[in-house]
Order: C-alpha cells, then sequence, then structure tokens
C-alpha cells in the first residue's frame, strides 16, 4: 500500500539514533499561536466598541473627551518602544549583552511613559465623571484601552525579569528565545494599538 | 453608582462570606455534604496510612508525563460525571413528581441551581477533561513522540481544570451555585437579577478552568504540527491526530472569546460597566451573541475527537483500512470552519430578520453533508469487512444508530421557522442529549474501552462493559425519546412544576431512562473495579491486544516512559499494520540514552493560588485576592528561573526497561 514511497532494500521502521530536537524548537510556534488566541481577544473587544461604541446614553462622546495630541504623545511613546526594543534584537544578535540591555532599559521606559499618560488620561476622564459605568460607550472604551494597557503592564513585568535573567545567566540560548518571544509580544501590543488609535480615537473625532 | 467595592455588607477580612452562606437548612445539601467528607476523610486516611503522599506528588501530581495527565483527566471526568448525573437524576425525579398541585421535592432556588450546575459540569468538567485526556494520552503514540511540545505547561493545564472544578465543587457547600441556566445569560445574570454569588463562582470556575482548555488546545496543536515521526506527512497522520488537530484549533479559536465575553460580564457585575445590561446603552443581545461564537465551535471541539475514535475504532475491529481516509480528512477541516458560521442558529428567535436567519439555517443544514460522508465512510469501512463485535465497536454502531437521529432532529431545529416553535423546548434538550451522549459520550466509552490496555497494560472486563452498554444505550432512548415527544407538544425547558396531568406519564418514562443510566454508570465503575481485579487473565503482553493500526500499539502496555524506545519512521496511514505486514522485528540493541523533560510542583501550586485567588473574588475577600495574585506573579516569575528542566534517562535503563518488555512478550507466546 505505500506506492507513494520509493525505496531500495528493506524498509528501516526506525531511527538509529536519537533525533536532536534543539531544545525550544516549538516554542516560537506555540508563542504564535498563544498570540494569535490573545489577538482574538482584541478582536471580541473591538467587536464590542463596534457595536456599542456609539451608546453614549446621554453621557459625553468622544469629542467631548478626547485629547487627540496627548494621544498623539502616547502613541510616539509606544512607537518608539518598539524600535527601541528592535535595537535591542540588533545588539543581541551581536552578542553584545551590555549594549542590548541599555536599549531594553530604554523601551521599558518608553512603555512606562505610555502607561503613565494613559493612566493620566483614564484620571481626568473619570475626574470629569467619565467613568466606566457611564455609559456603555465608556465601558467598552475603558475596557478596550485598558485591556492593551494591561498588556503592556505584564509586558513591562516580563521584560525587567528577562533583564535580570539575562544579567544572571548571559545571552544563552533559552534568554535568547524568551527575547524573541517578548518581542514578539511587544511588537504585536503595538499593532493592536494602531487599531486602538485609528478605530476609537481618530475615527472618534470624524 | 454602586459597585461591590463600597458595599457596606462585607467585612474586611471574610468580604461576604458569613456562616449563613453555609446550607444548613438545606436537608440534601447537609446529606451530600456528610456523605463526601466522610469520603474525603477516609480517602485522605488511607493515602496517609499507605503512605501514598509523597508517591502521589512526585508521580502523579507533578508528572509532565502526557500519559499520566492523560489518565489523571479521565478520573477527573469520571468524578465529576457522578456529580453531574447526581444532578440529573435529581431533576428527572423532580419533574417526575411535581403534578397534580405537588411542589415535587426540590425548592425553585435549589432546582435553578440544578440545571445550571448540571450543563456547566457535564460540558467543561466532564465532556472537556475526558476529551482533552484522550487527546493528551493517544495523539503523541499516534505521532511516535516522546511526550507533548510543553510538558510543563500540560500539568499546568490539567491543574487549572481541576482548579476550575473545585471552584464549581465549592458552591455546593459554601454559597450557592448560578441559577441562571449553563450560559448564564443577561440580564439574568447581571448584578440586578442575580446579586448573590452563584453567577461569580460560574464565572471565576470557568475562567480558571478556561486558562488551561486555551493552554491545552495551543500545545497539543503544536505538538501535533511539530513533533511527528519522520515521514508522517500531514495527510500520512491517523485520523484521531487529524480530528485532535482540528479541534485544538477550535479551541485556540473559540475559548479566547469565552474569556474576553466573561470578563465584559464581570465587570458589568463587580465595576459597574453597561455591556449587558437593559439601560445605559447595554446590549444583553451581544452577550448572546458572543457565548455562542464560543458555544457552537465548543460543541464541535467535542464531537470531532469522538469522530476520529469511531474512525480508528472502525477500521481496527473491521480489520480494513479506512475507507475515504483524504474525504475523512477534508470533512473534519469543511466541520471545522463551518461550526464558526453556524452560532446564530441557537437563538433565530432573536429577530435579527429572514435573511440573516436564512444564512444561518443553511450553513447549519450544510454542516450534515461533511458528517453524513463521514457516517457513509465508517459504513463503508464496515463493508465486507471481518466485523468483531468487541465494546468498543459495539459502542460505535450505537452511536451510529443514535447519532444519525440527533442529526436529523438538529437539521429539522437549523429550519428558522421550526426553530420559532421549537425553540427553548424539550425537543431541544432531547436533540442535544441525542447528539452529545449519542455522539461524544458513546464515543468516550468507545475511546476507553479501545486504549484502556494501551494505558494500563490489560483489558476492561467484557461482561460488566456490556451491561454497561446495554443500559446506556437502552437508557439514552428512554430517557429522552419522551423529551423529543413533549417538546413537540411545546413543553419548555427548565420547568419546576406542571399543571397538566396527561403530561407526567413521558416525565416517568423519562425519570426511567434516567434509573437505567445510573445502572449504566455503575456497572461501568464495575467493569473497572473488575477487571482491576481479573488484571491478569485480561492481560496485554503483545501491547497490541486489538489487532490495532497505528503507532500507539507498536509499543508496550503501558508504554514506557520514553513512549518508543527508537523514533519510529513512518510510510504510510496505518503506520503499525504497515510495520507488521512488512516483517518489522523489535529492535532489541543500540539503545541511546534519552532526553526526557523533569517533574516540576510549579503547576500545582500556581493552580491551588488560582482557587484561593478566584474563591476570594467571589466573596469580595479582597486581601486575599490581591496577596494570592501576587503568590501567582511571584511563583510563575521564578519558575522561569528554573533551568533545571531535563534530564536524560540512562541506557541502562531503557535496556532494562526493554528487556522486561522481551520477556513480557515471551511469556504470553
Amino acid at each position: 500500500m505505500s506506492s507513494t514511497v520509493t525505496h531500495t532494500g528493506p524498509r528501516k521502521f526506525h531511527l538509529d539514533h536519537e533525533p536532536h530536537l534543539p531544545e525550544g524548537d516549538s516554542t516560537m510556534l506555540g508563542f504564535w499561536i498563544y498570540l494569535m488566541s490573545d489577538c482574538l481577544i482584541f478582536a471580541v473587544l473591538f467587536a464590542v466598541y463596534a457595536v456599542l461604541g456609539h451608546n453614549y446614553a446621554g453621557g459625553p462622546g468622544p469629542k467631548e473627551l478626547f485629547d487627540l495630541e496627548l494621544v498623539a504623545l502616547n502613541t510616539a511613546m509606544l512607537l518608539l518602544s518598539s524600535i527601541t526594543y528592535g535595537f535591542a534584537m540588533l545588539e543581541m544578535a551581536r552578542d553584545r549583552q551590555r549594549q542590548m540591555l541599555g536599549w531594553l532599559a530604554v523601551t521599558g521606559l518608553f512603555g512606562a511613559a505610555f502607561l503613565s499618560i494613559e493612566l493620566y488620561e483614564f484620571g481626568h476622564l473619570i475626574h470629569e465623571g467619565a467613568t466606566p459605568g457611564r455609559s456603555a460607550f465608556l465601558s467598552s472604551f475603558f475596557t478596550l484601552v485598558g485591556t492593551h494597557g494591561l498588556h503592556v503592564t505584564f509586558g513591562i513585568i516580563w521584560l525587567v525579569t528577562l533583564m535580570v535573567q539575562v544579567t544572571r545567566t548571559g545571552l544563552t540560548a533559552s534568554n535568547k528565545r524568551r527575547l524573541m518571544c517578548l518581542s514578539l509580544f511587544w511588537h504585536f501590543l503595538d499593532v493592536i494599538w494602531i487599531g486602538v488609535f485609528t478605530f476609537v480615537y481618530l475615527m472618534g473625532m470624524i | 453608582m454602586t459597585s461591590p467595592m463600597q458595599d457596606p455588607n462585607t467585612s474586611f477580612l471574610f468580604g461576604r462570606l458569613t456562616f449563613g452562606a453555609l446550607p444548613f437548612h438545606e436537608p440534601i445539601l447537609v446529606a451530600t455534604f456528610a456523605v463526601v467528607a466522610l469520603g474525603g476523610i477516609a480517602t485522605v486516611a488511607a493515602l496517609t496510612y499507605f503512605r501514598l503522599w509523597g508517591y502521589l506528588w512526585s508521580q502523579w501530581f507533578t508528572t509532565v508525563d502526557h500519559k499520566k495527565i492523560g489518565i489523571m483527566y479521565m478520573i477527573l471526568g469520571v468524578v465529576m460525571l457522578l456529580r453531574g448525573f447526581a444532578d440529573a437524576i435529581m431533576m428527572r425525579l423532580q419533574q417526575a413528581m411535581a403534578f397534580g398541585g405537588s411542589e415535587g421535592y426540590l425548592p425553585a432556588h435549589h432546582y435553578d441551581q440544578v440545571f445550571t450546575a448540571h450543563g456547566v459540569i457535564m460540558i467543561f468538567f466532564v465532556a472537556m477533561p475526558m476529551v482533552t485526556g484522550l487527546m493528551n494520552y493517544v495523539v503523541p503514540l499516534q505521532i511516535g513522540a516522546r511526550d507533548v511540545s510543553f510538558p510543563f505547561l500540560n500539568n499546568f493545564s490539567f491543574w487549572m481544570t481541576v482548579g476550575g472544578a473545585v471552584i464549581v465543587m465549592l458552591s455546593l457547600f459554601i454559597g450557592e451555585f448560578a441559577m441562571t441556566g449553563w450560559l448564564a445569560m443577561p440580564p439574568l445574570s447581571g448584578a440586578e437579577a442575580s446579586p448573590g454569588v452563584g453567577v461569580d463562582y460560574y464565572i471565576w470556575g470557568l475562567q480558571i478552568a478556561g486558562v488551561g482548555t486555551t493552554l491545552s488546545g495551543i500545545n497539543l496543536l503544536v505538538t501535533i504540527i511539530k513533533m511527528r515521526a519522520p515521514g508522517m506527512t500531514m495527510m500520512k497522520m491517523p485520523i484521531f491526530t487529524w480530528t485532535s488537530l482540528c479541534t485544538n484549533v477550535l479551541i485556540v479559536a473559540s475559548f479566547p472569546v469565552l474569556t474576553a465575553v466573561l470578563v465584559l460580564m464581570t465587570l458589568d457585575r463587580y465595576v459597574g460597566t453597561h455591556f449587558f445590561t437593559n439601560d445605559m446603552g447595554g446590549n444583553p443581545m451581544m452577550y448572546v451573541n458572543l457565548i455562542w461564537i464560543w458555544g457552537h465551535p465548543e460543541v464541535y471541539i467535542l464531537i470531532l475527537p469522538a469522530f476520529g475514535i469511531f474512525s480508528e475504532v472502525t477500521s481496527a475491529f473491521s480489520g480494513k483500512r479506512l475507507f475515504g481516509y483524504t474525504s475523512m480528512v477534508y470533512a473534519t477541516v469543511c466541520i471545522t470552519i463551518l461550526s464558526y458560521l453556524v452560532w446564530l442558529h441557537h437563538f433565530f428567535t432573536m429577530g435579527s430578520g429572514a435573511s440573516v436567519n436564512s444564512f444561518f439555517g443553511i450553513t447549519t443544514m450544510i454542516i450534515s453533508i461533511p458528517t453524513g460522508a463521514k457516517l457513509f465512510n465508517w459504513l463503508f469501512t464496515m463493508y465486507r469487512g471481518r466485523v468483531r463485535f468487541e465494546l468498543p465497536m459495539m459502542w460505535t454502531i450505537a452511536f451510529m444508530i443514535t447519532f444519525t437521529v440527533g442529526g436529523m432532529t438538529g437539521v429539522l431545529l437549523a429550519v428558522p421557522p421550526a426553530d420559532f416553535v421549537l425553540h427553548n423546548s424539550l425537543f431541544l434538550i432531547a436533540h442535544f442529549h441525542n447528539v452529545i451522549i449519542g455522539g461524544v459520550l458513546f464515543g468516550l466509552f468507545a475511546g476507553m474501552n479501545y486504549w484502556f490496555p494501551k494505558a494500563f497494560g490489560f483489558k476492561l472486563d467484557e461482561f460488566w462493559g456490556k451491561i454497561s452498554f446495554w443500559f446506556w444505550v437502552a437508557g439514552y432512548w428512554f430517557a429522552f425519546t419522551p423529551l423529543y415527544v413533549l417538546g413537540l407538544m411545546g413543553v419548555t425547558r427548565r420547568m419546576r412544576v406542571f399543571d397538566d396531568p396527561s403530561l407526567q406519564i413521558w416525565f416517568v418514562i423519562a425519570a426511567f431512562g434516567a434509573a437505567l443510566i445510573a445502572v449504566g454508570i455503575a456497572a461501568f465503575l464495575i467493569q473497572i473495579a473488575v477487571s482491576i481485579r481479573d488484571r491478569k487473565k485480561n492481560r496485554d503482553v503483545t501491547g497490541d491486544p486489538w489487532q490495532g493500526r497505528t503507532l500507539e500499539w507498536a509499543t508496550s502496555s503501558p508504554p514506557a516512559d520514553y513512549n518508543f524506545a527508537f523514533t519510529p519512521v513512518v510510510y504510510d496511514i496505518d503506520a503499525w499494520h504497515d510495520m507488521k505486514a512488512n516483517g518489522y522485528e523489535r529492535p532489541l540493541s543500540g539503545y541511546e540514552a534519552i532526553h526526557m523533560p523533569k517533574n516540576t510542583g510549579a503547576g500545582v501550586i500556581i493552580a491551588g493560588l488560582s482557587v484561593a485567588c478566584g474563591f476570594a473574588l467571589i466573596w469580595y475577600i479582597w486581601w486575599l485576592a490581591i496577596v494570592s495574585f501576587i503568590g501567582i506573579l511571584v511563583v510563575s516569575i521564578g519558575h522561569t528561573f528554573n533551568t533545571k528542566r531535563d534530564f536524560y534517562i540512562p541506557v541502562q535503563t531503557v535496556v532494562d526497561t526493554e528487556a522486561r518488555r522481551s520477556k513480557l512478550i515471551e511469556s504470553g507466546a
């Protein structure tokens, strides 16, 4: 029945030697699939925002609430953090640990700046009475943007953890793999933010 | 604007948990608690007396071996089946009694929890663990791998599933469970209509288990893609591996939706947002849509592996290659895709209009085409085969008959005008039990009887297996045919008392059916006990008791820790059959040390902390929630600092293990 396999002589039904799979061979694929599942969570939040985003319930709408200049600054922080993470990866490829750690630290600072501005914006909105419980629009706005912010928070915790690990054990294969995973995660959050910036903030001002 | 954070009735230390939460006033629960407590104490005492704690911890709880984790999933499923079935028989009894002015024996408050818990437990903590357990056990063996891609994650996923089950079980004795039906639809499940802890138990139980399910889906998906034996191309994978692949794609693509929608519901209940409320711009139908976007793929997550089991069983017990392997694969993939395009058929009555309803009605009916193709493939596999009517094959044939009826009533429900009449009626209940019992559950029994000798080295007892089989099948028909009849007469689901005395006879017949199923379950437990007692008689020394065709039968029963002493090379769909037909001889020398992952306790600990965190959130014990959440972070980060995660099984161990197997094979020859 094995007409598809051509072979000469008796077939070998097992490998003579243990196949050596490189450690963490599946990690990048696994992490990528995880990111796609995370992406679906955001897809749901975007869909909810699309459905409920105009239900102001007599409360304030985007035009009264959003400060585009502040959001532009915030977006710049996050995009810059992605660039500096890219620089860190370049240094990692050259095995220059100190420079890489330096760029990672800069990335973390940009991330923290992004979060601070976001928290300032949230605080400001809540102070004006635009709380998550005010309307379905604000519920979905705070949840979508807040979920992204929460991801950035965990990204920063992860970043610090990896910096400690690299400091302790150097640029080992497993540390490099972890840094690559975080790199995917960090850029993924950037992509999500571009969606948020476009669909929530820019289109909200039209 | 009230949010639970400012609730004045909560104390700092215990949140809203008081002695009033303990159900002293419900004699049924007190008695259940007494039984559970006595059983628990007896188990703990026995484990302590026989000094088994250390063994359990080091060999089972912390294991990363996919085989042991698979077995633990099955045990969880069977234990929870008993709980879920207890709920079922309580419902059947209540409905059979509550006629002619009688209130039955269950107060409304209790009855509503019973039907909710029954649905939640049967889907999330019986069907899901058992399906995951079988996939976990069988898939790595079928693809010739030593373990899954992420062994630690596998252990962690299992314990998160257990964590969810623990949360749901806690609700039985501390507080209450949701009284909303198994999908907790708002606004009924919102903070106004359900202010108690019931829905919160529901939310956190499912969230914790959901983390486990999603991660296990990613794990198995990557395992199947990356770890197949050399030569095993996608179109040479065993069909069960194919259906597992599709199921795990569905898990990864649908469980995040459940997670998200439950988060939104949580925010509505805890923070006072307005996603699914009736006021302030919220939209309850948004929840219904989202939960079914998860919920419909979920039923295919359950049935696809069952289809895979039936395919393996039919082929093995007909002594033939599976008919139409390629069409089987394409049918499975079609079902996978279509399962995303039908969710609205669960609520045609929403009022989305004729065009939308027609679209979803038609997509639903289209699913019956690949499913029908599968049935014909099984029939043609049996055609002119030498069919051996062993237990797995009996379950398969019962499935073919039962499931076909369920499929036809499904197509009937897919007709929107018919659905307007039958929506939320007992006809629907009969339909989905028809496909879930007749499909998933029969599949699980076929799978358990089929792979049990692989996992434990001896076959299951045939006599008690047949008793279990006949009582289950007859019980199913007695229990659910009356519900079809009642549904057509317009009786709606979830009723506690009835006025029309002419209906009673049908409920009595249904209760009789449930009693038959009870015998079936008891016979299954006896079957396992008797099989363990007679294990020497039913010993499988060859590793291939059924003349199997796929790779799991190439190794010993039970397989060694490393599964295969040498990684197999695959040339054919039925790899093991091909090896046997071409004079394969087991290699007896040239062993090498085998690289394996190491056990770790991190999974148990993180899952335990998650249960504490969930419990704290349910009862508004904020300090405990914060502490346990920080604990989760610390343990997770700490685990990443553990670099000693692997070891080598020394050559001598492999040599000894394989020598023992040679002896065993000789003893049977």
